[in-house]
Formats: C-alpha cells, sequence, structure tokens
C-alpha cells in the first residue's frame, strides 16, 4: 500500500512506465499522423522528484517553453502537459500551415499547437482508458509560453500538497526526418494510481 | 558582487546584505520579502499553497504553506537580531499562468496564495510596501538585501524594480 509517490515499489513503477509507454504510444501515432512522418520515442521514465528536480529535468526554470496542458478527470483524475520550445513549435506549424517571416508564433500558429497538444493528450488518455476500463473525461486545452518553471508550478501545486515530492511519467518525441522535438509528461493522483493499479489486477 | 543565494519551491533563506537572494520563475506560486533595513537582514520564502489546515501536522512542509511559512521565518529572522516592528513586506507571484474558466479551481489558486500571504502578514503586522502580483506571467524574483529592492524579471517585459 503505498500513500505518496516515494512509497511506489519498483514493481509499480514498472506498471506505470508500461501505462506511460501504452499512453505514449497512442499519442506518438497521432502526432506522426499529424506531421505525415515518423515519430520516435524512447521508453518512458517515471520520475520521483523533488519539485526543483522536475523543473531542472524539464531543461531549468527559466528556459521559455510553450505548454498545453489538458486535465482528465472521472474515474481518474490527473493532468497532462505537452511541452515543446518556441522554434520546434513554429518548424511544426510551418509544416502544417506554411512559414511566415515572423520570429514569434502567430495566434493561428499558438492555437494549432493548442490542439495538437488536445489530440496528442486525447490519444493519450484514451489508451488509458481502453487498457484499464476506466471512464475518463478530458477538459478543453489550454495553452501558456512562459518560464518552464512558472508553467510547471501548475501541476506542482496540484500533485505537491503532500509530500515533497512529484510524479511524473515523460516521453520524448522526435520526429525522424526534421529532428523535432517535443515532450509529453503526465501527473496523475495517487489514488488514481491506486484505481488504475487495481483494475489491473495488481496487489497495492 | 555578492553570490547569489537560491531558494527553492517551497523553501525559504535569509541572510543579510549585501548578499541577494534569488528565487526563479514563480508561476502561481507567491515570493514574500522580508526585510529590515537597520540590519540589512532579510528573507524570501517561496510559499507555494495557501492553507496548512487541511492536511494532518505530520504530512507537512511548513516552509510550504503561506500560514506557516511566513510564521517560521519572522521567528528565525527575530532568534538572528531583526526587531519585529522593523519588518516589510515585499511580493510577487501568484500568477494564473493557464487561461482556464473563471471559477476552476485550478485557475483561483495564484490568487488564493496571494490572499492568504497578505493576511499571514497581517496577522505578523508586517506592512506590504510593495507588490508585482496576479495576472498571467511567470516571474524571477530578486532580493538585493544592501537596498531592499526586489528586482522582477519576467520573459515579455523589462526588467522592474520595486
Amino acid at each position: 500500500m503505498f500513500n505518496n509517490y516515494e512509497e511506489l515499489s519498483d514493481m509499480q513503477i514498472d506498471v506505470l512506465r508500461e501505462i506511460g509507454n501504452i499512453g505514449a504510444g497512442n499519442a506518438a501515432t497521432a502526432l506522426a499522423t499529424i506531421l505525415d512522418e515518423k515519430v520516435d520515442m524512447n521508453v518512458p521514465s517515471v520520475r520521483i522528484t523533488g519539485f526543483d528536480e522536475a523543473v531542472q529535468a524539464l531543461g531549468g526554470a527559466e528556459t521559455m517553453t510553450v505548454a498545453v496542458l489538458v486535465n482528465f478527470s472521472g474515474d481518474g483524475n490527473g493532468m497532462i502537459m505537452f511541452l515543446l520550445n518556441i522554434k520546434d513549435a513554429k518548424s511544426i506549424m510551418d509544416i502544417l500551415v506554411g512559414e511566415d517571416d515572423s520570429e514569434d508564433l502567430s495566434e493561428m500558429k499558438i492555437s494549432g499547437i493548442k490542439e495538437i497538444g488536445n489530440i496528442l493528450s486525447s490519444s493519450y488518455v484514451n489508451a488509458i482508458s481502453a487498457l484499464t476500463g476506466l471512464n475518463i473525461q478530458v477538459s478543453v486545452p489550454f495553452i501558456a509560453i512562459d518560464m518552464v518553471g512558472a508553467l510547471m508550478s501548475v501541476p506542482i501545486i496540484e500533485f505537491g500538497a503532500i509530500g515533497d515530492k512529484l510524479m511524473f511519467i515523460e516521453e520524448n518525441f522526435k520526429g525522424e526526418t526534421n529532428d523535432l522535438k517535443s515532450n509529453m509528461i503526465m501527473f496523475a493522483e495517487i489514488n488514481t494510481l491506486k484505481i488504475i493499479m487495481q483494475k489491473l489486477g495488481l496487489e497495492i | 558582487m555578492s553570490q547569489l543565494i537560491v531558494v527553492g519551491i517551497s523553501d525559504y533563506k535569509f541572510t543579510k546584505g549585501p548578499e541577494v537572494i534569488v528565487t526563479y520563475a514563480l508561476g502561481s506560486c507567491v515570493g514574500v520579502c522580508l526585510y529590515d533595513k537597520v540590519t540589512k537582514i532579510g528573507g524570501l520564502s517561496h510559499i507555494m499553497l495557501p492553507d496548512s489546515t487541511n492536511f494532518s501536522a505530520q504530512d507537512i512542509n511548513r516552509k510550504k504553506f503561506a500560514d506557516t511559512a511566513l510564521v517560521d521565518l519572522v521567528q528565525e529572522m527575530k532568534n538572528a537580531g531583526v526587531r519585529n516592528n522593523r519588518v516589510v513586506a515585499k511580493i510577487a507571484g501568484g500568477a494564473q499562468m493557464f487561461a482556464v474558466q473563471p471559477g476552476s479551481k485550478l485557475g483561483a489558486i495564484g490568487e488564493r496564495n496571494i490572499d492568504c500571504v497578505k493576511k499571514a502578514l497581517s496577522q505578523l503586522r508586517i506592512p506590504i510596501l510593495a507588490e508585482d502580483t496576479g495576472l498571467n506571467f511567470g516571474r524571477t524574483q530578486y532580493f538585493d538585501l544592501e537596498t531592499g529592492i526586489m528586482k522582477i524579471q519576467s520573459l515579455n517585459r523589462r526588467i522592474e524594480e520595486f
């Protein structure tokens, strides 16, 4: 029985890694369809870290980052963030809707990235739903461009109330031909992790 | 040039001029600078959550919550020679990073952090001399203990001094 993220056993962490693999695998397929190219992914990392280390792991507090956030709720509660740097966000939208002269992301391109984050997050959550039989709904997507530390304050506040550690499952995507990198991270409440493991028939 | 003293999330530190204390990339968290200009002792507290009372005492890190962190920091500064009636505050942060629907729990947290920091400071009878709070962007907060100046750096705004 675990009551905070630090008490997860190695076997439970393996299960979370596999859940991340299934969720992110589905999201990678969606991304490959959107970009019309092959997308590489590795085995996901399950990170159980202090708050500052979590921010460090995502590039350091002041790194400018584009983040799409989707909440999920229902039988399971958590949050998915789709993260990428401005340059890659712009390149993705250039591929999809054509290049423009601006260094910045236009409003239209920002809204395009938000929609991609939405599609990937839904794919991720749908895969977990299908695997566990849990009924999970996703929120509309929200987007922000800011320092990654400031963006991460949102899940840290949401999931860091008890204890001083945060758990997230991280997956990196890389486009095979154009080297576009992006990152998906999933947070879930402790109770949701318990429910998922019970549904999969594991002792908790 | 003195070395930067870095304060992490749900932590606080205090020291003496000419040191500079910094906390990076405040989002919905609130950074509270406390200062005594006579001794030039100052502290910075990176508050993550408004209220510890919903959690059982053994579960909580007192440096995380507005209602516990500031009481403790003031006590430690007093132990170091600061007189309570000289302490003043400058605060920053408490942004709403994502434009979520009004009324949702997620959107309100920055605002609740600001409210609870103000309440805690008022209970400690510490006046707030300056604030740069709310809105929708991240802030890095520098606190210069030589001058008592709080400097705020954001991605899309020039550096501002308070």
